[in-house]
């Protein structure tokens, strides 16, 4: 990329849980059309991080601006700018009462006053794109996990989010059924989208990221441009050990 | 064989005033549901806020229900509060009254229950996509929230009915009190009237009990 405009800032975000501090002074800055992969072990604040940029989730010190307006849990016009930051959760977030074609229309309508038929054209489309077109009419219910992940993608999609997060969007799928739901991932990463997604799936990383953050006790440790070198030959040594955990060996 | 005591039941208007008794059931239990739904809501909203006091007080109010016969709380409500405030009330209202007093505990608890069960991911993605608590609760977690509760309301509702036989300890002409009269009335005549005619009562809790609970079934299997 040659022009950069920074899309999300975030800048010196704290947050504790009581004595725990779970976001020590982090600060990122996301440009328009990049993907950032957040890895790290678990309870490093990966998650934290992504709820407090969609604003689910309160933070004590610093401040994160998109388009240069904040978003904060508590401000009045939360709801206006989660509508610009799509979330997709680790499982079980479609409405199980609605269709798919209901579950992704109903917030287009309800929320940004979308025309029925207008949203429903734009959701067969999307849906048509993760194959999932045939499916419209059934319940969550009636779908495996992996598909309800990509209606999930698309449900957030249909918003017209200006960024969107993925928080370990296969950690609750079995095996067969990640690829299916990562190659989804790696197309909207090919056309541009801008996303922040925090994975346990290191091969994919790899694949999709532009850059990658490696998180630690809530504060970035490593950051590199490079995700080839990265996974080959990480800088820090917390790093180094955060990888190894994903080899094994026989010592026999 | 014996006579199955069915000729007491057709004589004059015997089977027209059995169901006259039996409309004297279903509107007490049907009037006391409406109560019961609307106030049970907003019951069971209220138990799923943080305040201690309002659990406490809920907790203890329910306990009540569970504990106490119905039946004695119609003798409280009917023969010991009108004596103690001087006030008159006719043995439907104080039916009414005792019936919705149940099932506003009930049906609360019911409420409460369906709430709850709703996983926090539900608020939280609908958030995300940029609903505000209105839309969320009327298209999100409202409708989720009667789903649930449906299939158990409906079996609380069958058991008001079958429960309205107690209104006659009260005064009250329903239909198992009429099915005793016309058994007293035709106790020569048709000595065996009482299997005829309680058979009949049965049968009458029976058609207007199954219909429910098979709609109860059914939207269990639709809505699971």
């Amino acid at each position: 990329m040659t022009i950069e405009t920074a899309l999300l800032k975030i800048e010196h975000l704290h947050k504790v849980f009581g004595d725990h501090v779970v976001l020590k002074d982090l600060s990122l800055t996301v440009h328009k059309g990049e993907v950032i992969v957040v890895i790290g072990p678990s309870g490093c604040g990966k998650s934290t991080l992504l709820r407090c940029i969609n604003g689910l989730e309160d933070f004590q010190e610093g401040r994160i601006l998109l388009d240069g307006e904040p978003v904060r849990k508590e401000s009045r016009n939360i709801s206006v700018m989660r509508q610009k930051i799509g979330m997709v959760f680790q499982s079980y977030d479609l409405f199980p009462h609605k269709t798919v074609l209901d579950n992704i229309t109903l917030a287009p309508r309800k929320v940004q006053k979308r025309p029925k038929d207008e949203t429903e054209k734009e959701a067969m489309e999307l849906l048509e794109r993760v194959g999932l077109k045939d499916r419209k009419d059934d319940y969550p219910r009636q779908l495996s996990g992996g598909q309800k992940q990509r209606v999930a993608i698309v449900r957030a999609l249909c918003m017209h989010p200006e960024i969107l997060l993925l928080d370990e969007i296969t950690a609750a799928l079995d095996p067969e059924m990640v690829r299916e739901v990562l190659e989804v991932v790696i197309s909207l990463a090919e056309a541009g989208r801008t996303m922040i997604i925090v994975t346990h799936e290191m091969a994919f990383a790899r694949a999709v990221a532009d850059r990658i953050i490696f998180l630690e006790h809530g504060g970035i440790v490593e950051e590199s441009r490079d995700p080839k070198k990265f996974f080959e030959k990480p800088a820090t040594e917390r790093a180094q050990e955060f990888l190894k955990s994903f080899e094994y060996e026989k010592d026999r | 064989m014996q006579s199955l005591g069915i000729d007491a039941l057709f004589k004059g208007r015997n089977f027209l005033r059995l169901l006259e008794g039996l409309w004297v059931s279903v509107r007490i239990s049907l009037i006391a549901v409406l109560i019961s739904i609307v106030l049970g809501v907003v019951m069971g909203m209220l138990m799923t806020s943080k305040s201690r006091i309002l659990k406490a007080v809920f907790r203890i109010y329910l306990e009540i229900v569970r504990i106490m016969p119905q039946m004695v709380l119609l003798f409280v409500v009917y023969f010991g509060t009108t004596r103690v405030f001087g006030w008159n009330l006719t043995s439907e209202a104080a039916a009414i009254i005792v019936f919705s007093f149940w099932g506003t505990a009930e049906m609360g608890d019911l409420v409460r229950g369906a709430l709850i069960s709703i996983p926090r991911i539900q608020y939280e993605s609908a958030r995300a996509l940029g609903m505000k608590e209105g839309t969320l609760f009327r298209y999100v977690i409202l409708p989720q929230t009667i789903r649930r509760m449906i299939p158990l309301s409906i079996n609380l509702i069958t058991r008001m009915i079958k429960t309205t036989s107690l209104v006659m300890m009260i005064g009250m002409v329903e239909v198992l009190k009429v099915g005793q009269q016309i058994i007293e009335a035709n106790r020569k005549a048709s000595p065996n009237a009482a299997f005829g005619v309680f058979g009949m009562v049965f049968f009458l809790y029976f058609l207007i009990c199954w219909p429910i609970s098979r709609l109860a079934a059914g939207l269990e299997k639709r809505w699971a």
